[in-house]
């Protein structure tokens, strides 16, 4: 079974995330960018089920700028066998990624297709349900266990009550959460040898899909500081400005 | 206390563009090094060091090594780790690929190294001790006991230690008593080694040790060395372990600092005899040690840099965070973060130039080493060993001299909370203060620095040296931007004063020893400040010629150039004194009559 990782090159976590001056959007010049730790997650999730021989070989795949390509070695070094990126300059939004990894994923004919349930940059969780919808494939999101076997994932995803458990037939598209698995560390001869694993540059021309924003971004602004609090003589001034400023009882 | 924040992006910057990894990339040895790997390398060093090594560095200081009845146990967390790491490949970063090893250049190992000592110092000493063990191996140990022992160091089954000291052979090994007796194919041995880190611990399931004894009859003092591999459970021809070794840890000692890691007494041959197996041949063991000498006291100094840089990340997250005070010249009541006044800033962009003037100057003497080994040309070579040789006891002595009073300056930043454990900094101190003593102290460096690197050739490969930073900083009197004409003369004017120093040492001191060695220390001092201005005034000129370009890393830039101003305004200007103390302050260090003390 072939599994397709989709990763993400995002603003790293450890980030403090700064608006640009004139409001287009965050600031990622000179800024250290990672891997989306949801999607370390979901290269993870495809190492380990090589390893117990149930995904005959691992494809990452980015879509973006060239830089992107370090991510990709990321995952090669992790344990990928080889990659695709899709290079565009054009700033992707979710449908415009949903529709170029559905071409991809056609290509390669993978059988599930691994995702992060949403990356840390815009956290728009979008990108694994217009995929699943658009290849007319099953989905799972939010997985936090998975087991596959004859033919079928047995899918186990956190919900607000608790957990609940999916049965899925492949192919399937999943999106992982944080409890799936923790990452591990690239070992050095890994890091090494990814070097020299296959790294194949794709276009969206190429695959056929254009990849123009339909959604505009009109601002993106800091948020609000936080007010000076003020304090209350009594229980009862408490009551009245819960009730009659906050509005909250 | 804080975490481990790998310095990247100033780390890149050395690598790639002030020290030049395409020089070292160039050499068919290092062909593979190129600098995207190289930068994917960092990247995974970094994350190891922050999420692995890093949070652990509290606890070993606070938990420590202890010995018990089954040998010693590490603070929890360790035995770990040090599976992790050496799953990792991280030990066989430098090794040759016939053990399995990646061959990088120590350019590359440099910064990685850097970021296993600051995230996590007592750690790391047992991947350090190792190292040296292989080397020595590698170096002049027989194929027999090469392939006996080498693969499963390099891979991290194994670790190595290195005994040599004796309760009374310290600094002079002359001294050493612990006798080897031959039997058959190999050695019993008998005695006490003191100060053996990491001689027990719970990591493997066996340690190599690296043993310097005498056989009978050898001639006295350090020329009856010999130096000897005593596995700690004997290793049968197919490899598989035996019988338990004659060796054991009988206490393991309480420190000021590096509390993680265990400094045994290692007592060999209290029954039969330990079984050892000669390396190379017998009286040469010292010779042997020599050899490694470079790497070790480099790796010391390059500890100096991590400590100082943990210290240093640690002061400055309390300086952003600690309000107290209204600054000068400040809004009457407006209560600031600590970093806003003027002589905590003063503090922190000293140790920050500092360490970045060590940094570079390690980084650029790990880069001389491969280019020593692997150049082609045989003068060349020979020419960047007598740097390496002249640098390496101020990379050893500068940097951790530089550590321990930046760690101090940490203290200091914190005010009463950093004589408080509980935030950490102090933890930072105590672990520096060992580098200035262990691998030949601060004194030794000196001394080597000198004599045998300075005395001894009249002077040459300092010459050289001094005419490659006069070149390269004529040159950049040229500089478009100001700031680097100014930082460029004030290293010219304090090589003025080493060449000053190193004249009257090479005219009178030769001709008044003890007053020549007196001044040994501000010597060493004033050599390394002129050599970290030097390196600094190099990154500064890559940085302004960044920012006259226009580059978008502005900030970046604009700081290397205003780090270097400071360290040639607060540090570069130390050199007249020191020069005038090596030539005139040598013979009151020496004057008081040995009753007068």
């Amino acid at each position: 079974m072939k599994v397709i990782v989709a990763v993400k090159r995002v603003v790293d976590y450890n980030v403090k995330v700064r608006v640009r001056s004139d409001g287009t959007g965050v600031e990622t010049a000179n800024v250290k960018m990672s891997m989306n730790p949801f999607d370390e997650i979901a290269v993870e999730e495809a190492v380990r089920l090589k390893e117990a021989g149930i995904a005959s070989e691992i494809v990452a795949v980015s879509l973006g700028v060239t830089a992107c390509q370090e991510t990709l070695r990321t995952a090669l070094a992790v344990g990928a066998d080889r990659a695709v990126l899709v290079e565009t300059d054009v700033e992707l939004q979710p449908l415009a990624v949903a529709r170029l990894l559905k071409s991809v994923v056609e290509r390669e004919q993978a059988q599930l297709v691994l995702v992060g349930k949403q990356a840390i940059d815009d956290d728009a969780n979008q990108t694994g349900q217009m995929l699943a919808a658009l290849l007319g494939w099953a989905q799972a999101t939010n997985a936090c266990k998975l087991e596959i076997a004859d033919g079928s994932a047995r899918v186990t995803r956190e919900v607000d009550g608790g957990l609940e458990t999916l049965n899925a037939k492949l192919p399937l598209v999943m999106s992982t959460d944080l409890r799936l698995n923790t990452p591990r560390y690239a070992t050095l001869p890994n890091i090494m040898k990814a070097k020299k694993k296959q790294l194949e540059m794709l276009s969206p021309a190429v695959l056929g899909v254009d990849p123009t924003p339909r959604l505009r971004t009109l601002d993106v602004s800091e948020p609000a500081g936080r007010k000076a609090g003020v304090m209350v003589k009594s229980v009862a001034e408490l009551v009245e400005k819960l009730r009659n400023e906050a509005k909250v009882i | 206390m804080s975490e481990y924040h790998a310095p990247l992006k100033d780390m890149r910057f050395l690598v790639h563009e002030v020290v030049g990894l395409h020089r070292i990339n160039a050499l068919p040895a290092y062909a593979e090094a190129s600098p995207d790997l190289v930068d994917q390398i960092l990247e995974e060093a970094a994350r190891f060091s922050n999420g692995v090594l890093s949070p652990l560095n509290w606890v070993g200081d606070r938990q420590g090594s202890r010995l018990g009845e089954h040998g010693v146990m590490t603070p929890p967390g360790f035995a770990d780790a040090y599976r992790q790491f050496a799953e990792s490949g991280w030990n066989g970063l430098t090794a040759e690929s016939e053990f399995d090893g990646q061959g990088l250049p120590r350019l590359v190992a440099t910064p990685v190294n850097e970021m296993w000592h600051a995230s996590n110092m007592a750690f790391t000493l047992c991947p350090l001790l190792t190292q040296g063990a292989i080397e020595a191996l590698r170096l002049c140990g027989s194929d027999v006991l090469q392939q006996r022992f080498l693969p499963k160091m390099i891979s991290g089954e194994w670790t190595g230690t290195m005994n040599l000291t004796e309760p009374q052979a310290g600094s002079d090994l002359a001294a050493l008593r612990t006798r080897a007796v031959p039997e058959g194919d190999h050695f019993r041995l008998h005695g006490q080694k003191i100060f053996i880190t990491y001689g027990d611990h719970d990591y493997t399931d066996n340690i190599i040790h690296l043993v310097l004894a005498r056989t009978p009859g050898a001639p006295e003092g350090v020329k009856g060395i010999s130096l000897f591999v005593v596995p700690k459970v004997l290793v049968n021809t197919d490899g598989s372990l035996g019988a338990l070794n004659d060796v054991r840890c009988v206490s393991i000692e309480h420190k000021l600092g590096i509390h993680g890691s265990p400094t045994c007494v290692m007592a060999y041959g209290d029954r039969e005899g330990a079984i050892a197996y000669l390396v190379g041949e017998e009286n040469r063991g010292l010779e042997y040690m020599f050899i490694m000498m470079n790497a070790a006291r480099f790796a010391v100094g390059l500890e100096g840099v991590g400590i100082a840089e943990r210290a240093y990340q640690q002061a400055l997250g309390y300086a952003r965070d600690r309000v107290q005070g209204t600054p000068v010249g400040g809004k009457p009541g407006s209560r600031q973060p600590i970093l806003h006044h003027p002589d905590v800033r003063r503090m922190l962009t000293s140790m920050r130039s500092r360490i970045e003037g060590a940094r570079a100057l390690a980084y650029y003497t790990a880069a001389l080493m491969d280019l020593a080994e692997h150049e082609g040309d045989e003068a060349r070579r020979r020419a960047h060993q007598a740097r390496v040789d002249l640098l390496i006891p101020v990379v050893k002595a500068w940097s951790t001299e530089m550590a321990v009073e930046v760690a101090s300056l940490g203290v200091q930043v914190h005010g009463g909370m950093g004589y408080v454990e509980e935030t950490g900094a102090a933890q930072h101190l105590r672990d520096a203060r060992i580098t200035t003593i262990y691998e030949g102290t601060t004194g030794i460096q000196a001394n080597d620095l000198i004599g045998r690197k300075f005395m001894r050739d009249r002077g040459a490969a300092m010459r050289d040296l001094g005419e490659s930073i006069d070149a390269e900083m004529t040159a950049l009197g040229d500089h478009a931007h100001a700031e680097v004409r100014v930082i460029a003369g004030c290293v010219r004017r304090a090589l003025g004063e080493l060449q000053r120093a190193g004249q009257w040492v090479l005219a009178e001191g030769s001709q008044q020893l003890p007053q020549a060695y007196a001044g040994a220390w501000p010597f060493l001092k004033l050599t390394g400040n002129v050599v970290c201005g030097y390196m600094l005034a190099r990154s500064a000129a890559v940085a302004a010629s960044h920012l006259l370009e226009g580059d978008d890393d502005q900030a970046f830039c604009d700081a290397k150039v205003k780090t270097a101003r400071f360290f040639a305004d607060h540090v570069l200007n130390e050199c007249a004194g020191l020069a005038s103390t090596v030539i005139e302050g040598g013979a009151s260090a020496v004057a008081l009559d040995e009753e007068q003390f």
